[in-house]
């Protein structure tokens, strides 16, 4: 029932995640932060298995950091993405795999922009626009339809508008706000967040009639 | 086993799991004797409950429920939901009696330790961390847990979630069990952070109260707890009869 979305514009990418945190039937919590910052250029949008997703973001933040530490520089978005996979993988067949689905988006001096699309049973691509969860087959279409190579910010944050009315228009669950955050060569920017635009309520088709011929009866 | 029990480290890192003896897989283990459909079954763990935790202006208020049920048939009326950790945090039980009553001790004990260790009074974020990575070396093994730990260092106040699948949340208000849902909805018509005192216990106890009425697994009666920066104080236990009775019969 989650949704994460990540685009990439002309030198940095838009990752958005929806800020409900469920259990069962029940939305225990309403603002929550799906996203995990890895290093200074680099954040990553997990979902998936209630513990899972915190441990293994936590652990991939970690050694990432440890990586910096030891050797003085931060990794490239594409190295930090690789070895993500590569534990994905390894946990896989193992006794405790982990059930999370990732985007990672980062930007480097060297290759600029990159969002990496990573699923739980760890494959990983470089794609220029990605969603993840049930919206995906709400949005897709409009990425399809919309999108274009070195988008401006407004218009990606317009793109990602349409994604998230849509989803409020017709998806069953209700996704009521959703986190954004920026990547680009000063870092990570934290954006407002966005909900779906409200528009008027729509009388349905009849009622005017109906309540004119009530009132005269 | 028993050898491993003695010189069981207790390292604010991860303990190695414990597991019984003779054990051929978890899987195995807990559908046979403890799956709640099976009617064979020896171990018949009690989830019904309605906890609820929640945040104002005026400090933090705890509502729990104290009946314990197996299956049909009320095994007590008078459980303690509420676990003192220490003096200023509190958790709440829901799920199995058994495994909360159990890992918040030890996690009293892991406080403790870290007090010693640090030389400053142990906040709840630590705490719930602490328990939530026990937790989860656990995860799929069987564990029913849905806890809340309230409380700070002297400085904080923090509610955070923690559950048996790995979750950990913070949040100003949660309501954790069979009968939260009933009392989502009598807490979430009337909350406001900004409520005087007097209001969220009224709150903290009808939302309890509803709880147990329309919940057959929740009942008993309704204990309260305030917590402020200074630590925790006990308000009383409110039996559900009586207020019923006297109270909110309408």
């Amino acid at each position: 029932m989650e949704c994460l979305i990540g685009i990439r514009g002309k030198d940095f990418v838009l990752l958005a995640s929806d800020s409900v945190a469920g259990r069962s039937v029940v939305a225990m919590k309403k603002d929550h932060d799906k996203m995990f910052q890895l290093s200074s250029k680099l954040l990553m949008a997990v979902s998936g298995e209630g513990g899972d997703t915190v441990q293994f973001a936590e652990y991939i933040a970690k050694n990432i950091q440890l990586y910096r530490m030891r050797n003085g520089y931060d990794l490239s978005t594409k190295a930090a993405a690789s070895f993500t996979r590569r534990n994905l993988a390894d946990y896989l067949r193992s006794s405790t795999p982990y059930m999370v689905n990732l985007l990672i988006g980062g930007h480097d001096d060297n290759d600029g922009a990159d969002l990496y699309y990573m699923d739980y049973l760890g494959s990983m691509v470089n794609l220029p626009f990605a969603v993840h969860g049930y919206g995906s087959f709400f949005t897709l279409s409009i990425m399809d339809r919309y999108y274009k190579e070195d988008m401006t910010k407004e218009q990606t944050l317009a793109l990602l508008q349409r994604c998230i009315d849509e989803i409020h228009e017709r998806f069953i669950v209700n996704l009521n706000s959703f986190k954004v955050k920026i990547i680009d060569k000063d870092g990570i920017h934290v954006l407002k967040d966005i909900r779906p635009t409200t528009k008027p309520p729509v009388e349905a088709e009849g009622t005017q009639q109906q309540q004119q011929l009530m009132d005269t009866a | 086993m028993l050898g491993k029990l003695k010189n069981a480290n207790l390292d604010l890192l991860l303990p190695e799991p414990l597991l019984p003896p003779d054990l051929e897989s978890y899987p195995e283990f807990h559908s046979k004797y403890i799956n709640s459909k099976n009617t064979n079954a020896l171990i018949n763990l009690s989830h019904g409950t309605t906890t609820l935790a929640f945040r104002t202006s005026q400090g933090i208020i705890v509502a729990v429920d104290s009946r314990a049920t197996s299956g049909t048939y009320i095994a007590s009326q008078t459980v303690h939901k509420v676990l003192r950790i220490n003096s200023h945090i509190l958790g709440t039980m829901a799920g199995g009696a058994a495994d909360c009553s159990y890992w918040e001790r030890y996690l009293s004990i892991l406080c403790i330790k870290y007090e010693l260790e640090n030389k400053k009074k142990i906040t709840a974020c630590i705490a719930s961390k602490l328990l939530a990575n026990i937790i989860y070396s656990y995860k799929g093994m069987g564990l029913s847990m849905g806890t809340m730990i309230i409380g700070g260092d002297g400085k904080t106040l923090d509610i955070y979630y923690v559950d048996n699948e790995g979750t950990w949340i913070k949040g100003d208000l949660f309501s954790v069990g069979s009968g939260s849902t009933f009392a989502y909805g009598v807490l979430d018509s009337e909350y406001r952070f900004d409520m005087p005192i007097e209001e969220s216990i009224e709150l903290g106890r009808r939302a309890i109260f509803n709880a147990c009425f329309r919940d057959a697994a929740s009942g008993g009666g309704v204990s309260i707890y305030n917590v402020q920066t200074s630590g925790w104080a006990y308000l009383g236990r409110f039996d559900t009869s009586d207020l019923y009775w006297n109270n909110y019969k309408k």
